[in-house]
C-alpha cells in the first residue's frame, strides 16, 4: 500500500484516509469482514479519488472537473465509502444505507447523492453516457476526463461492445474505462478483457486492482488520440 | 407538398443554426440526407452518427444531455424506440436529463419492408415514461412546430413522423384539442389523432358527428376533451396501436357514463406488404375502414 493523502472532513474538520475506508464499509454492511462485491472497486475508486481524479466537494459543479462514472452500479459501499472519506458525503449517513430516508441505496442515484454523476444499476449503460459527455465537454472545450469503471461481468451486455468500437473508432482521448476484472463474467473473456478494447484502437493497461501504485500507473498512462482501457484484477469472485 | 421528413431536416438545421446547445444524433438512418440539407456545413461539428449502434446512440444522448445539450435524435421507429427502450429509461429520464426523439415510418410507412420496420406500439410505450410528451402531428406545419416546441421546452418529447399527412393543418395550438365538426348534441364524437383527421372527416361527412383532432395523445389535453364532448359515446381514431389512448380518454371522461371505442391497428402482425395506402387499407385506417367500423358502432365487441 503507498502512503495516501489525507483531507479535511468538512464535517467533521477530521481527516480520512484509506483506513478509514473499512469502518465506513462496516458502518454499512454491519460487518466486520466484507464481502468481495462489496470491495472488489474499493482500491481503483479509493487511488481515483485520492491521486487522479480532479475533483472534490467544493467542485462538484465546475465544467472543468474530472467526471467518474460508475457504470457498474452493483455494490456501491465501497464508492460511497470514498465519497465519505473525502467529504462528499456525510459518513454518518453511512448506517442508514438503504433505508427508506436515505439518500444511499444499492445502485447510487446521481439526483440524490452529491458528487455522484450518474445513476447506475442497470449494467451496460455508463460507456455510452461516458461517450456523449466527452463529446460535449469537447464542443464546450472544457477541461477535465471521464473515467467509467465497469465490471468484466458487465462486458457481458452487448451495449458495451457497441460503446467500445465507437470510443475506439472516435480516438475520444478524454476517456477513460477501467474494467474490474473478479473473473465473474459466467462464459469468460478467453484471450483477455484487454484485447476487446485493444481491437477497437484503445490504449490498453492491465494492472493489479489492489496495488495503488499500479492502479495510478494504468490510469495515468499517455493515450494520445485513443481511449484508455485499464484492466484492474482483483481476487476471483466466489 | 414538403414532407414530414423533409421538413424534420430544414428544422433541425434552423434549430441548430440558432442554439448553440443543439445536437443531433443520428444512428445512420437520417444522416445523410441532413447532410445534403443547405446549412449543415455551418452546424456538422454538432452532428454525431455513431454508426448502427442504436443502444450507445440513446447513452451518447445522455451524456450530451448531462453536459448541457439538447440533443434531437431520429431513427426509424422500432429503432428508436423499442430497441434502446431501456436506455430511453434510464440514460435519459433516470439521469434527470431531456432530448427530443424524432421517428420516422409510424405503423406502415415501411409497408413493403415487413413487421421489423413497423412499430405501432410506439406511442403506447413511450407514454408509460414519466415526463415524456408524444406528438403524432398531421401535417408538416404541425410536425415543424411540435419539433420547435418541444427543442425549445427543454423537456422529453417524442414526435412521430408519417409518411401520411392531411391535406393541410388542423391544429390552432399545440397539444390542445380541437373541433373539426360540430354534431348534434347526442351524436358520437369522434377523436382524431395527428395523420388520420381526413380520413375520418371523409369517413363521417353527411353523418351527424363530432370530429375533434389532437396531436397530442399522450399528454392528453383532458380538459379540452372535457369541454368539446357532449354526448357519451366516444370513438378514438389512432394510427398506431388500437386502445393506446384510450385510457387517458376514459381518465378525463372518468364523472361522466361513457362508452369509448378505439379504432386503430389492431393486427400488427398481419403480414402484408404492398404500399402504404394498401397497408393503411389492410388496417382498416382509411376512410371507408373507419366508415365502416363507426357504423358498427361504439358498443361493438371486437372477437
Amino acid at each position: 500500500m503507498t502512503i495516501t493523502n489525507h483531507r479535511i472532513d468538512a464535517h467533521s474538520n477530521r481527516t480520512f484516509g484509506y483506513d478509514d475506508l473499512s469502518t465506513f464499509l462496516s458502518m454499512m454492511t454491519g460487518d466486520e469482514k466484507h464481502s468481495e462485491a462489496a470491495t472488489s472497486t474499493l482500491d481503483v475508486i479509493w487511488t481515483l479519488y485520492d491521486r487522479v481524479l480532479k475533483v472534490d466537494p467544493s467542485t462538484v459543479d465546475d465544467p472543468d472537473r474530472d467526471r467518474f462514472f460508475l457504470s457498474k452500479g452493483h455494490g456501491p459501499m465501497a464508492y460511497y465509502a470514498v465519497l465519505a472519506a473525502k467529504g462528499f458525503v456525510d459518513p454518518a449517513i453511512l448506517p442508514d444505507f438503504a433505508s427508506s430516508e436515505s439518500i444511499l441505496g444499492h445502485h447510487p442515484d446521481r439526483r440524490r447523492i452529491p458528487g455522484v454523476e450518474i445513476s447506475s444499476g442497470s449494467l451496460g449503460q455508463g460507456l455510452a453516457l461516458g461517450i456523449g459527455a466527452s463529446l460535449g465537454m469537447d464542443l464546450s472545450q472544457f477541461g477535465g476526463t471521464v473515467s467509467v469503471l465497469m465490471g468484466d461481468g458487465e462486458l457481458d451486455e452487448g451495449s458495451n461492445h457497441e460503446a467500445i468500437a465507437l470510443a475506439g473508432r472516435m480516438g475520444m482521448d478524454r476517456l477513460t474505462a477501467i474494467v474490474i476484472d473478479n473473473s465473474s463474467a459466467y462464459h469468460g473473456w478467453p484471450g483477455g478483457i484487454e484485447s476487446r478494447f485493444a481491437v477497437e484502437g484503445w490504449e490498453t493497461a492491465v494492472v493489479d486492482g489492489r496495488d495503488h501504485d499500479a492502479i495510478f500507473a494504468g490510469v495515468t498512462r499517455p493515450h494520445p488520440g485513443a481511449p484508455l482501457a485499464v484492466v484492474a484484477r482483483v481476487e476471483r469472485k466466489n | 407538398m414538403v414532407s414530414m421528413r423533409e421538413r424534420f431536416n430544414t428544422v433541425v438545421v434552423s434549430l441548430l443554426e440558432d442554439d448553440p446547445k443543439a445536437v443531433a444524433v443520428f444512428a445512420v438512418i437520417g444522416r445523410s440526407a441532413l447532410e445534403a440539407t443547405p446549412g449543415f456545413g455551418r452546424v456538422a461539428d454538432r452532428v454525431f452518427d455513431v454508426g448502427i449502434r442504436e443502444q450507445a446512440m440513446i447513452g451518447v444522448v445522455g451524456g450530451l444531455a448531462l453536459e448541457g445539450y439538447k440533443p434531437i435524435v431520429m431513427s426509424y421507429t422500432p429503432f428508436l424506440v423499442e430497441r434502446p427502450f431501456e436506455q430511453i429509461k434510464l440514460s435519459l429520464t433516470h439521469q434527470g436529463v431531456h432530448a427530443v426523439l424524432v421517428s420516422v415510418g409510424g405503423s406502415w410507412d415501411a409497408s413493403s419492408s415487413g413487421r421489423t420496420h413497423q412499430a405501432p406500439e410506439d406511442v403506447a410505450l413511450m407514454s408509460t415514461l414519466p415526463g415524456w410528451t408524444v406528438h403524432v402531428p398531421g401535417h408538416p406545419d404541425e410536425a415543424e412546430e411540435a419539433i420547435r416546441n418541444a427543442h425549445a421546452s427543454g423537456e422529453s418529447h417524442y414526435v412521430r413522423l408519417t409518411g401520411d399527412s392531411n391535406a393541410s393543418s388542423l391544429e390552432t395550438t399545440v397539444g390542445q384539442i380541437s373541433t373539426l365538426k360540430r354534431g348534434s348534441d347526442g351524436a358520437t364524437t369522434v377523436l382524431a389523432i395527428g395523420p388520420v383527421a381526413d380520413a375520418v372527416l371523409e369517413a363521417t361527412d353527411g353523418t351527424d358527428t363530432t370530429v375533434l383532432y389532437s396531436t397530442v395523445p399522450h399528454p392528453l389535453d383532458a380538459r379540452g376533451l372535457r369541454a368539446a364532448v357532449i354526448g357519451s359515446d366516444i370513438v378514438v381514431v389512432e394510427p398506431y396501436l388500437a386502445g393506446t389512448s384510450v385510457a387517458e380518454v376514459a381518465a378525463a371522461l372518468s364523472d361522466r357514463p361513457t362508452r369509448i371505442r378505439a379504432i386503430g391497428v389492431t393486427d400488427p402482425e398481419m403480414m402484408h406488404y404492398g404500399s402504404p395506402d394498401e397497408l393503411r387499407r389492410a388496417h382498416g385506417l382509411d376512410a371507408a375502414g373507419i366508415r365502416l367500423a363507426l357504423e358498427r358502432g361504439v358498443t361493438q365487441i371486437a372477437v
